[in-house]
């Protein structure tokens, strides 16, 4: 049987403690682990932790703690503080008779603010796998980050050991847990590397699990990363957020919620990009041919405003339940506005919104691109005052988009655009089926909505939105 | 010093790489810069001739002073109007 305990100087507790400390080192089966001075407790020898190491290993949150050992080393059990009698039946034996019954520890110096990434930098350093790069003193480490090709064109920041492990606090899965494979060089993509590339965005490690999810959601085939990055279209992943977990990082539901300001939806929509660039090698005018690309190719990533919505979420429509907290990706192009000001009842803001969506690529392209409509609190209470849920809007809209062929095709309206001409006189819808999906968000004042047009190649040719759980 | 954690898939080499070189000089404008050292001028005379021989164009330019970088200017005038520079260092 053994025991060690761990002390540091600057804590009134530990001083207190000093003769019962001494009365065990006196049997000699005491090991004292010091934070701050190696001199104290004086007159017993004391191991060196100041660079806490030990404190580390050992997980100590509080000193003194004291903890007994068995024969073979392993730990029986331990006590954190003072509390004599739990001192006196941790080690069998009478002990300071004079000292009060209880005192609280003081913090341990390895819990200290911004110390335990620092400890997991220095001692854990082996759970990271990835390469590890010397930056000289003469670079500075934004331009080193920005000469080595890691940036979008904005900043990022530079991914220090340290940094990544406080990153991966945010997530209880493993550094070299493999989710995917990342177009479109096809590289493995582990935790570790997702979390690297979340540094440099940005990234809370509290948002992390939005990060991983976005990604595995880009990486599953129906998504269809590989020709969305490749493609001369204009679109690129859009990350909504829904759930719980949503409203707890702070994303932005409301104002301006698909503009800047805010961190969350700013740098999880970067950090999947980063990913696409970084570790899948997707690079514009690389392999990403996009003519113009768009706005949201650094960053687009939002979250539905379900707080007082008369309207079931975006997740809820996709099978999950109020409480689970989902990303759902889409394949988008930059967004389009939708004024109406006068509108008060919902068949008239129904043809607006049509009449707006009836343009989304081309006004003759159908069943092509897919759409998010985003509704804006003011339009919403129009349908909400009228009693129309969210499937009763989009029956409406499809029966508006459903156009009689004769106007589509090629050369109809002088416009040499169009599709076949056998299709004319056939009535025909702008969506494919599912391809109309909507969801709420935005200022309160304001009788705008906006359109997040698709990719060009919606469904089994190209992409489908994938909605996964965040975990 | 500092160390940084590879965001990338590591396929490339962990040193920086110099841009790649074109596998050949037909239809390209060579720059010939001149980093004001004595004999510079000398020597990029010749290899102009040489490269006017091959039937390629040149362009001409030089360094206000050798002892330091070339202004921020002539490097941007130098990438706007040449595909490959030729830089002479000569005493």
């Amino acid at each position: 049987m053994s025991y060690s305990v761990i002390v540091k100087e600057d804590c009134s507790t530990c001083q207190l403690v000093v003769p019962v400390i001494k009365q065990l080192k006196g049997d000699d089966e005491l090991t004292i682990y010091s934070q701050d001075n190696v001199q104290f407790p004086s007159g017993v020898s004391v191991i060196d932790d100041t660079q806490l190491e030990y404190s580390w290993h050992r997980r100590i949150d509080t000193v003194p703690t004291l903890i007994k050992f068995d024969d073979n080393g392993e730990e029986l059990a331990r006590v954190v503080g003072w509390e004599k009698s739990e001192w006196q039946t941790l080690t069998g034996r009478p002990l300071g008779f004079d000292l009060p019954d209880f005192r609280p520890g003081c913090g341990s110096k390895s819990v200290d603010p911004g110390m335990p990434e620092k400890l997991a930098a220095r001692f854990d350093r082996d759970k990271l796998q990835s390469r590890e790069l010397t930056i000289s003193m003469e670079e500075d480490d934004a331009e080193a980050c920005y000469d080595r090709g890691w940036s979008d064109g904005l900043p990022v920041v530079p991914p220090t050991a340290e940094r990544v492990m406080r990153m991966l606090t945010g997530t209880n899965r493993l550094p070299d847990e493999v989710i995917g494979v990342v177009p479109p060089d096809l590289v493995p993509c582990t935790i570790e590397k997702i979390a690297i590339n979340a540094v440099l965005a940005g990234c809370k490690p509290e948002y992390l699990p939005v990060v991983i999810a976005s990604v595995e959601a880009a990486l599953q085939d129906e998504f269809c990363m590989h020709g969305l990055l490749a493609t001369t279209y204009f679109s690129g992943p859009l990350v909504i957020v829904n759930g719980p977990l949503s409203r707890a990082i702070g994303m932005n539901s409301k104002g301006n919620a698909l503009g800047q300001g805010n961190r969350a939806n700013g740098t999880i929509g970067r950090a999947l990009q980063l990913v696409i660039r970084n570790i899948g090698g997707g690079k514009p005018r690389g392999v990403d041919r996009s003519v113009f690309g768009n706005p949201g190719k650094y960053t687009y990533c939002f979250a539905e405003d379900e707080t007082n919505s008369c309207w079931e979420s975006l997740a809820v429509e996709k099978g999950f339940s109020e409480t689970a907290s989902t990303v759902t990706l889409f394949a988008a192009d930059g967004m389009q506005g939708i004024v109406d000001q006068k509108s008060r009842d919902p068949e008239s803001l129904s043809r607006s919104f049509a009449a707006a969506l009836r343009v989304v690529g081309h006004p003759k392209m159908i069943m092509a691109a897919d759409v998010i409509l985003v509704v804006s609190p003011e339009h919403e209470r129009i349908y909400r005052l009228a009693g129309w849920t969210k499937q009763d809007l989009k029956n409406c809209l499809n029966r508006l988009l459903t156009i009689d062929g004769s106007e589509l095709i090629a050369g109809a309206g002088g416009i040499a655009e169009g599709i076949p001409e056998k299709l004319a006189g056939k009535q025909l819808p702008k969506f494919r089926e599912g391809g109309l999906n909507i969801v709420r968000a935005g200022g309160s004042a304001g009788m705008f909505s906006a359109i997040i047009a698709g990719w060009g190649a919606s469904g089994t040719i190209g992409s489908v939105p994938v909605t996964r759980e965040i975990k | 010093m500092t160390i940084l954690m590879d965001p990338t898939s590591e396929r490339a080499p962990e040193n920086r790489q110099p841009l790649p070189r074109p596998a050949d000089l037909e239809g390209k404008t060579v720059g010939l810069l001149d980093i004001s050292k004595p004999k510079g001028n000398i020597f990029i005379d010749r290899l102009e001739d040489l490269l006017v021989q091959k039937g390629l164009t040149t362009k001409r330019y030089i360094k206000p002073t050798f002892t330091r970088v070339a202004p921020v200017e002539l490097n941007q005038q130098i990438a706007a109007e040449c595909d490959v520079v030729i830089e002479s260092l000569a005493d």
